[in-house]
């Protein structure tokens, strides 16, 4: 089996900054890799490197397409990253704002990428968005309904079908349950889960919810100040945590 | 650069103005513009648009495409929503008589260039001539993506499935595609034009049409051209397909059953008739000259 993703070395610096320090990543096809850590240790800028939308100052990071071609990440052309974004790799971002498009229905949101892959009958994209719509536990009889009278949960389900309907092979989740309250976030997280597994997925995890990377991930990388400080099955880091900063980020989730 | 310098005997004839209103430098880089045009079919190239001595909205594009296209023996047709004799198409038709000494004319087969708003005429073109229209707004996506520069990308890359969210959302709203007027169009297989707003009636007739088609859009300062005899096609779904839109009425005046409409009121107790749009077509109807 080849990797799905490999990336070495990564450096990204802003001004005085450094965003990333000599990451290394390897992710496997149908993985879930979590990546913890503290606001401003560089994780995020670690998913936008990955997804071509940051170039890195120094590094290397290789992609393998469903084709089996190697792709060069930060070499990418726009044309080709675009059609990557909206066919192989699927987004999910903490803030459904950012992905939905609230002037058209909910049923066009899910249905657009089957459109910019080239669905042209009408009635098939609605039975495959209703489909969807029920796989995210939303009722198909609110195809037609307006994004915005959706609850936050909803919208973020709604994100999730949206990006899922292609069936991607590459998922990029940033915070997905942040922002939501307690019983969703836990609904919300099964339902990843059943979904990724269904699927056979494989998912780059940005969070600071341990709970969250517990619950999805087999591996966990943990960052701090752009560097990975642990990396390990996600088992064994959380219960079996060796860096300090790993058993103080352990130690400081409170127990209900 | 000879030809840049005015014609001392063409600008006495236009009453003191350079033939054709606009200086020779101007029309030079609009021409250029629309070489680049028809040679890209349906892809928008920006220029330099003019001051004109009419507000913005009332043709200016189209005006300044006429002006740099016209010759002294050119024949210009003006219509307006495919009349003759609304203000806006007298108003340019005599403009052009004034700064450019050249014939006029109301009929559609008589005309070397015909500047239009909102409409394609009914009686069909024919190879060496002209068909300029006003556009309000070039961009097909603006409404989708109002950034203009994520909507080039997406003309770079051909780039166009947010047009169908468009399309799929109009028939959940309204049960079919609801673009009565301004209907997207393909062009060449490769670009997506807004066709002005002429009625979706109108646009088969972009298809493989003789003439040369070119679109001034003078506010937001784009050219796009359609070459003679370049495929269009109007977005739809398979199984949705695109159908121009006509009310199912015979025209009062001449009986046609297969132009375009308008829908008038005549009086106010209710009352309205349908008449054709176009009316040199209807004139010509009446006359008994088809």
């Amino acid at each position: 089996m080849t990797p799905l993703l490999e990336a070495a070395g990564l450096q990204l610096r802003f001004g005085r900054i450094t965003a990333l320090e000599d990451v290394s990543l390897t992710l496997w096809p149908s993985e879930v890799v979590a990546i913890v850590g503290e606001s401003g240790s560089g994780k995020s800028s670690l998913l936008r490197v990955l997804s071509g939308l940051q170039r890195p100052d120094a590094g290397r990071i290789l992609y393998r397409g469903a084709d089996g071609s190697l792709h060069d990440v930060p070499a990418l052309s726009e044309a080709t990253r675009r059609r990557l974004m909206r066919s192989e790799w699927g987004f999910v971002f903490q803030n459904p704002r950012d992905a939905l498009r609230f002037s058209v229905s909910a049923g066009a949101n899910v249905g657009e990428r089957l459109m910019a892959a080239g669905w042209r009958h009408y009635g098939r994209i609605r039975q495959e968005v209703a489909q969807w719509l029920a796989r995210v536990e939303i009722d198909p009889a609110r195809i037609d309904d307006d994004p915005a009278r959706f609850s936050g949960g909803m919208q973020q389900r709604l994100q999730i079908a949206r990006s899922l309907i292609t069936r991607p092979r590459l998922v990029f989740m940033d915070e997905p349950t942040g922002g939501l309250d307690v019983s969703v976030q836990a609904r919300l997280l099964d339902l990843i889960r059943g979904l990724v597994a269904d699927l056979g997925l494989a998912v780059l995890l940005v969070t600071h919810d341990i709970a969250a990377a517990r619950l999805l991930a087999h591996r966990i990388m943990v960052m701090r100040g752009g560097r990975v400080v642990e990396e390990g099955l996600t088992d064994r880091v959380l219960d079996d945590p060796q860096h300090p900063y790993t058993q103080l980020l352990v130690s400081s989730v409170l127990a209900a | 650069m000879d030809a840049v310098r005015p014609d001392p005997a063409r600008s006495a004839a236009a009453g003191g103005y350079n033939f054709a209103y606009l200086d020779e430098a101007t029309k030079r880089m609009i021409r250029r513009a629309l070489l680049k045009a028809l040679a890209i079919p349906g892809h928008q190239v920006p220029f330099g648009a003019r001051e004109m001595p009419l507000p913005y909205g009332w043709g200016t594009g189209g005006i300044q495409v006429t002006a740099s296209v016209i010759g002294p023996t050119d024949v210009l047709k003006v219509i307006d929503q495919g009349a003759d004799d609304t203000t806006n198409a007298v108003s340019i038709r005599r403009f052009f008589a004034r700064v450019a000494g050249v014939a006029t004319t109301e009929s559609t087969r008589a005309a070397t260039i015909i500047q239009t708003r909102h409409r394609i005429p009914e009686t069909p073109l024919s190879e060496g001539q002209i068909l300029v229209f006003q556009v309000p707004m070039p961009e097909p996506l603006f409404k989708l993506e109002p950034r203009v520069r994520e909507s080039t990308r997406l003309h770079a890359l051909a780039d166009y499935g947010l047009m169908q969210v468009k399309l799929y959302e109009d028939i959940v709203r309204y049960g079919e595609v609801a673009t009565s007027y301004n209907h997207p169009v393909m062009v060449a297989g490769r670009y997506l034009m807004s066709p002005s707003p002429i009625p979706a009636f109108d646009n088969p007739k972009l298809h493989m049409n003789p003439a040369i088609l070119l679109f001034g859009a003078g506010r937001e300062k784009r050219i796009y051209a359609v070459p003679p005899y370049t495929p269009v096609r109007s977005l739809d779904f398979e199984d949705h397909p695109f159908r121009p839109i006509r009310a199912p009425h015979a025209c009062a005046l001449c009986g046609s059953t297969e132009s375009y409409l308008d829908e008038v009121i005549v009086d106010d107790r209710g009352g309205r008739m349908h008449v054709c749009s176009d009316t040199d077509y209807c004139r010509e109807r009446r006359e008994g000259r088809r």
